[in-house]
């Protein structure tokens, strides 16, 4: 977990030369519209080998961007469980051609195949997005997306949201091991579903005098309902070179798909 | 429980079930910072960041474990509020985790979100009141509806999506009528404890006669 929320707010950009991470120098819009762009098209693939193409794009760009060390693989995890309960339970969901039945229960051809088709599928978007995003730090997608239109309150909430994560990560830690030294241990009983109970209210009720804090210390400093981010907003060639290659390769993969 | 948008992609049902949940989480997070000033958003990030942190706990039952949830303490204490709430949480596991995808944020967020703002309205008052039972119910009550009702739209948008899915839609719900006990049990008890420390200055959204109590 901690390494979830170290990961929210990495600052280790400058430490690391530019050209280690191929994608630090471009935009963080330019690389959201990306994230999305790949998105959409992925989801709209419906043939084989155009899957297979984008997949294999992905992978080298992992290769490529280092997108997958630092435990960032660790993102993959979730989707492929996912996949895992779809490749056990949709086989079963009945289909015309029986692979493999034993008693009342059928193994379905049409089932294994549509399982394996939404774990490539997945596969591919959550590797090309964890590409195109990986080591952009939240606080700069909370920025990007204002510059796109989104809603101030909406990009205030991300960010707040964003910086309590360590905070409350901490507290959490704090609390979780008053518990243990006092001899807490998770059993399946009442008193261990009150016992979280209680962690969760009093992981509020600290950080709420934290928060009422930090908007009194922002309004000391003339906080107006505006945060000014340090970076510039201005796109770059390397934008330029990012976009057109972005665009290559979904021009590709569509024309792969549909020409 | 977090959609894919590779899993509903598969039929036109299902990209029509991932833009209905765009266009509702879009409405629902417009009224809900309608209703959230801009001195509360630290607050409401607090709640948000609470909800993330706490989905990376894992708790106990029988030989597996589950992970908590806590979308009806989110709709209990933010109201209308827990729609913009939630997408954020939601975006920040999708992108720091790699739960569910970035385009299905909005049907993710449009199942989580609706419940958790139905039993605002339902149990309220309840978790508003003096006594100690009541507001456990209250808090019971909310945590395990929101998780049912989630757990209803998730697997209706399965089923809707493709015939093939009817299982799997089974299986969620049952899973999630265990998941919503333990979590009705943790909510209520959050309740109570939050209502005997810190009575009203953590429930941001209270209805009006209430608010004049306090």
């Amino acid at each position: 977990m901690a390494n979830v929320i170290e990961n929210a707010a990495t600052y280790d950009a400058s430490f690391v030369p530019a050209s280690v991470w191929r994608l630090d120098g471009v935009d963080p819009r330019t690389r959201l519209i990306a994230a999305v762009s790949f998105s959409v098209l992925v989801t709209a693939v419906d043939s084989l080998p155009t899957l297979v193409a984008a997949l294999a794009v992905v992978v080298v760009g992992a290769g490529w961007t280092g997108a997958l060390g630092q435990q960032r693989w660790k993102r993959l995890i979730p989707v492929n469980l996912l996949v895992l309960m779809l490749l056990g339970l949709l086989p079963l969901s009945g289909g015309a051609t029986p692979v493999l039945s034993v008693g009342p229960i059928v193994v379905a051809r049409e089932g294994l195949v549509q399982a394996l088709w939404i774990g490539l599928k997945a596969n591919a978007i959550v590797l090309g997005v964890l590409v195109l995003l990986a080591r952009l730090e939240m606080a700069s997608i909370g920025y990007a997306l204002g510059r796109l239109g989104v809603p101030e309150k909406l990009t205030h909430l991300l960010l707040f949201t964003v910086r309590y994560l360590e905070v409350l990560q901490r507290e959490y830690t704090r609390l979780w091991s008053a518990m243990k030294m006092r001899g807490f241990r998770p059993r399946v009983d009442g008193h261990t579903y009150r016992s979280f109970g209680y962690l969760v209210g009093m992981l509020l009720v600290r950080s709420v005098d934290r928060a009422d804090r930090i908007v009194a210390a922002m309004k000391c400093r003339g906080f107006c309902g505006r945060f000014h981010p340090l970076d510039h907003a201005a796109l770059t060639v390397r934008d330029a070179w990012f976009s057109a290659l972005v665009l290559v390769v979904l021009a590709g993969l569509a024309a792969l798909e549909w020409a | 429980m977090h959609l894919h948008e590779a899993v509903l992609s598969g039929s036109p049902q299902g990209i029509g079930v991932l833009c209905l949940g765009g266009v509702g989480a879009l409405a629902g997070t417009a009224l809900g910072l309608r209703a959230m000033d801009h001195e509360q958003v630290p607050r409401v990030a607090l709640v948000s960041a609470v909800f993330f942190v706490v989905s990376l706990i894992h708790i106990p039952v029988g030989v597996t474990s589950i992970h908590l949830t806590l979308s009806g303490l989110v709709g209990l204490l933010l109201g209308w509020t827990a729609f913009p709430a939630l997408l954020i949480a939601l975006l920040l596991q999708a992108v720091l985790v790699g739960h569910g995808g970035l385009l299905a944020l909005g049907i993710n967020t449009l199942a989580m979100a609706l419940p958790a703002v139905a039993v605002y309205y339902i149990f309220q008052r309840m978790s508003h009141s003096g006594n100690r039972s009541l507001n456990f119910l209250a808090g019971f009550g909310a945590g395990s509806a929101a998780i049912l009702g989630s757990a209803f739209l998730i697997s209706a948008a399965l089923w809707v999506s493709g015939e093939s899915f009817e299982l799997v839609a089974k299986a969620v719900f049952s899973f999630h009528l265990a998941v919503a006990v333990i979590e009705g049990l943790v909510v209520g008890s959050a309740i109570v404890f939050l209502r005997q420390v810190c009575p009203e200055r953590l429930f941001l959204a209270t209805p009006q006669g209430l608010q004049d109590r306090s």
